[in-house]
């Protein structure tokens, strides 16, 4: 068991140098920094000089060592567009993507869960089909436009909710916080909605596949003949089967909720990393996109590692 | 009046083309302290009519007519929430399969207690000692411990037992135990049917006991009825029914038992309302080389055969744990012999199998087939020759045949890998294979979903006729088998080796079967090779005490075959 975590963190280090890798390999194959850096009346003296100081004399594994001991310190240069270190700037918009990639997956995950059992038992029913058939809308739709139609019918029809921005914030610490102002938690409903509906609709699919199939099976036969109701069958004995497939999926799906909110935070002027990294792409800004790229790669790492660790608490025949 | 009576039971499922009537007119009961045998083929209905008295039919299942009463009160007709109150707590069930009816992800305490308290009114503390003393009366040692472990954790044989106490819960007054050891070795099929009449003497319980296999019911039971397609044939007293049994059917059923104490030329079929096409296998030697058979050099010789697996992994070489499956076998195969391989599972039978035919990479030893080193993989010259010339057959023909495949695209793939002909002549050959095992050209164009087990069968020893191989691995060709279909298969094994002088290593647990196919037996107790003998000196005077004690357990069927008339043609 022991080793087994082991060998699953080692494994997540070299998934990480790898990405540090191609982070860093930015610098050096998208254009020069020294060019951008140093206006039109350069000369030669001046661009050695600068080359000497930032180090870009060194050799390329020097330099690559020295770009990792600097990350692991949380130091990633300076944003080349607002002149700013870019781990003051993404510690700024983190809070914002993380707060609704969170609501998201929360939305995602119980109602996906509740609809997947619900239209399995009740396989023939008109709502399940109802639930099943508006699902696939969901998944058809591109993301954007869902954003415009709720956006459409809940801030300009009907004017319930904000149509942009995150409300008010309140600052803990170096955190700033939607979830402790009225109009904070109402800006969040829209932007998760739109971009957890997509995730709910796969999980709802997948827990109602697996929990036909695991209907099947002869242990949930046999629980019936020992005259289990019901409840016990559906919630302790198959539900739980369903699980190391959901938890496969939720963990990949919520590290893209974080990665690919770009849009949602787009249609909603929502300040967090994403809208950061569209103009971080705009303005060229290499620091802020290897940074970007880098967290984001540690967070999908981080969240396949508690799902290696989650299939190992369910299944007792993992823990070998 | 008897503890659970069934009268003139007709269950339906209504398709989209017909209504298939699975239970015609079934009629029968249990008495307390009594074990009824319900026996019929695949498709009798057997299992239905215990689905029917649980109320557990799958849809679009109904009883379409009919009666179940359960000490009197009416069974049939109750609604959901009655009749769930019923199972468990009145009538229990044990199910065929004991590594599929335990939930894996719970502990066996959590599925002890939570059936106890459905159904008995009992404290926490109180269920969980019902739990262990439950674990303590199925046999099972050391329950304290074992009470926490997951069932990956227990043996087929340990968790039946498991399925049993979990069956006991409630103290029932009939159990249903639907083919309760078709899926356990000989061994342990002994002890759990000993269990079974040790609980219907002490407590009295009715018991149903659902099997296809006539020595269960030979061994087992008070009284038996014998189902074919959904009606009932005949119903007695066993030992009535087993010496002078009157129903043609019976009577075939009775007579394809393949027998343990005497060897016969072929396995007797059953010749009743059935449709066994028979078949000319002498077509094949045709174009089927000649090897010499007679040169007195062994076809193929093992040489301490070793396999290790890992049973417990770590980075550490002092801490991993290996398990040895296979442990220095050794043994000869001459020409034209069929050498039997048996012992219970777990022995290690299989693994030696899957080592000769390259599937498992050797341990330690040798295999050497007609003088050349093939249990070295590396030698790509040797392993392409070789592969040609061995092929296996395997036990589940469901997982045997790539579903996506046709029938002909199956049988013509060993020849295409192996370029045995010109593209334009494999059709020619594969028509031929298939009508040389008993299927028609129209089976040409089918998937394999499309044929029962026994053709499914014919078709993966059709795959393995095509590289006209020279030795032949059966690794429990017909345990997956109804006793019918199974002398078929193995009367189509025993004539091609016959007519090809095909070699054949034929492994089984069913020593009955092994007695009738082999010319020399080796009995296998944890990966050792214990006594290796020929077939008839083994099964009259075994030396080894293990040979003893697996012969002791198979079902005391001799009684069945004194009855004059029952020889087969």
């Amino acid at each position: 068991m022991l080793s087994y975590i082991f060998r699953r963190i080692l494994q997540s280090i070299l998934v990480l140098l790898v990405v540090g890798l191609v982070a860093f390999a930015m610098f050096t194959f998208i254009g020069d920094p020294i060019d951008n850096m140093l206006g039109q009346e350069r000369t030669q003296d001046d661009i050695d000089r600068l080359r000497g100081e930032l180090g870009l004399d060194q050799p390329f594994v020097v330099q690559y060592v020295k770009f990792i001991l600097s990350a692991l310190q949380g130091n990633f240069g300076v944003s080349y567009e607002q002149g700013r270190p870019v781990a003051q700037i993404l510690a700024e918009r983190a809070p914002a993507t993380l707060e609704l990639a969170a609501v998201s997956a929360v939305f995602a995950l119980s109602l996906g869960v509740v609809l997947g059992v619900y239209t399995a038992i009740r396989r023939k029913g008109f709502v399940a089909n109802l639930v099943l058939t508006l699902s696939l809308i969901g998944v058809s739709l591109p993301t954007f436009l869902i954003g415009i139609l709720l956006i459409y019918l809940f801030s300009v029809q009907l004017d319930w909710l904000p149509s942009f921005g995150r409300g008010e914030t309140v600052a803990l610490g170096g955190w700033t916080t939607g979830f402790l102002t009225s109009s904070g938690l109402t800006a969040l409903i829209l932007p998760s909605i739109t971009l957890g509906l997509y995730q709910m609709t796969l999980i709802m699919r997948l827990v109602r596949s697996e929990m036909m199939e695991v209907m099947r099976q002869d242990y949930i036969r046999f629980a019936r003949a020992r005259g289990l109701p019901e409840r016990v069958i559906t919630f302790r004995h198959a539900l739980k089967n369903t699980m190391v497939p959901v938890i496969t999926v939720t963990g990949l799906q919520l590290g893209s909720l974080i990665a690919f909110a770009i849009i949602t935070e787009t249609v909603f002027q929502w300040p967090g990393m994403g809208l950061l990294f569209i103009n971080a792409i705009q303005f060229v800004d290499i620091p802020v996109m290897a940074a970007y790229l880098m967290l984001i790669s540690v967070m999908f790492v981080g969240i396949n590692l508690i799902v290696d660790l989650l299939y190992v608490a369910i299944d007792p025949r993992l823990r070998t | 009046m008897g503890l659970l009576d069934i009268t003139d039971l007709t269950v339906e499922f209504p398709t989209r083309r017909r209504l298939f009537v699975a239970v015609d007119g079934v009629s029968l009961d249990v008495q307390p302290g009594e074990i009824h045998g319900l026996v019929g083929e695949s498709g009798a209905g057997k299992s239905t009519v215990g689905a029917a008295v649980m109320g557990l039919l799958d849809p679009p299942g109904r009883i379409a007519s009919g009666n179940i009463t359960f000490k009197n009160q009416q069974v049939s007709g109750l609604d959901d929430e009655a009749m769930r109150a019923l199972r468990g707590r009145k009538i229990s069930m044990i199910f065929q399969d004991p590594l599929t009816s335990l939930n894996p992800l719970l502990t066996i305490r959590e599925q002890l207690t939570e059936t106890i308290r459905v159904n008995l009114d009992v404290s926490a503390e109180d269920a969980d000692k019902r739990a262990r003393d439950l674990l303590d009366r199925v046999g099972i040692p050391d329950p304290d411990t074992r009470l926490d472990q997951y069932p990956h954790q227990f043996s087929g044989g340990m968790r039946q037992r498991v399925v049993i106490a979990l069956a006991l819960c409630s103290e029932p007054d009939v159990i249903i135990a639907d083919e309760p050891t078709t899926a356990l070795d000989v061994a342990i099929q002994a002890q759990i049917l000993d269990l079974i009449r040790d609980l219907v003497d002490e407590r009295r319980v009715g018991v149903i006991l659902i099997t296809h296999d006539m020595g269960v019911i030979a061994d087992t039971t008070d009284r038996v009825t014998v189902m074919y397609r959904g009606k009932v044939v005949e119903t007695g007293p066993t030992a009535k029914i087993l010496s002078t049994p009157e129903h043609a059917y019976t009577q075939s059923l009775i007579a394809a038992v393949p027998r343990p104490h005497k060897k016969v030329h072929r396995f007797p079929r059953i010749n009743y309302g059935g449709d066994d096409p028979d078949f000319a296998i002498e077509d094949l030697s045709r174009n089927w080389p000649q090897y010499d058979n007679v040169s007195g050099d062994p076809l193929l010789q093992v040489r301490d055969l070793t396999k290790r697996f890992v049973e417990k992994r770590s980075i550490l070489p002092w801490g991993r744990r290996y398990f040895t499956a296979v442990d220095q076998v050794s043994f000869d195969i001459m020409p034209g012999e069929v050498l039997g391989l048996v012992g219970e599972s777990g022995s290690g039978k299989s693994t030696v199998a899957r080592m000769i035919a390259g599937l498992y990479k050797v341990d330690g030893g040798t295999v050497e087939f007609d003088g050349d080193l093939v249990s070295d993989l590396s030698n790509r010259e040797v392993q392409r020759a070789y592969r040609q010339e061995i092929q296996m057959i395997f036990q589940d023909p469901f997982s045997s045949l790539n579903p996506r495949m046709r029938v002909d695209q199956i049988v013509a793939e060993p020849i295409r890998h192996h370029r045995l002909l010109p593209t334009v002549d494999i059709p020619v050959r594969v028509a031929e294979l298939l009508d040389q095992v008993g299927l028609g050209a129209e089976a040409r164009q089918k998937y394999p979903h499309e044929f029962s087990g026994g053709q499914r069968q014919r078709i993966a020893i059709a795959r393995a006729l095509a590289t006209q191989p020279r030795f032949l691995i059966c690794d429990e060709p017909t345990s997956a088998l109804d006793v019918s279909i199974q002398a078929q298969i193995l009367n189509i094994l025993k004539d091609l080796q016959e007519h090809l002088g095909l070699t054949i290593l034929f492994i089984s647990h069913a020593l009955p079967v092994v007695r009738q196919m082999c010319d020399r037996v080796a009995v296998m107790q944890r990966g050792k090779i214990v006594e290796l003998e020929d077939s008839e000196t083994l099964f009259t005077s075994p030396s080894h005490d293990y040979t003893k004690e697996l012969l002791s357990l198979t079902p005391r069927t001799e009684n069945m075959y004194e009855r004059p008339g029952s020889e087969p043609k």
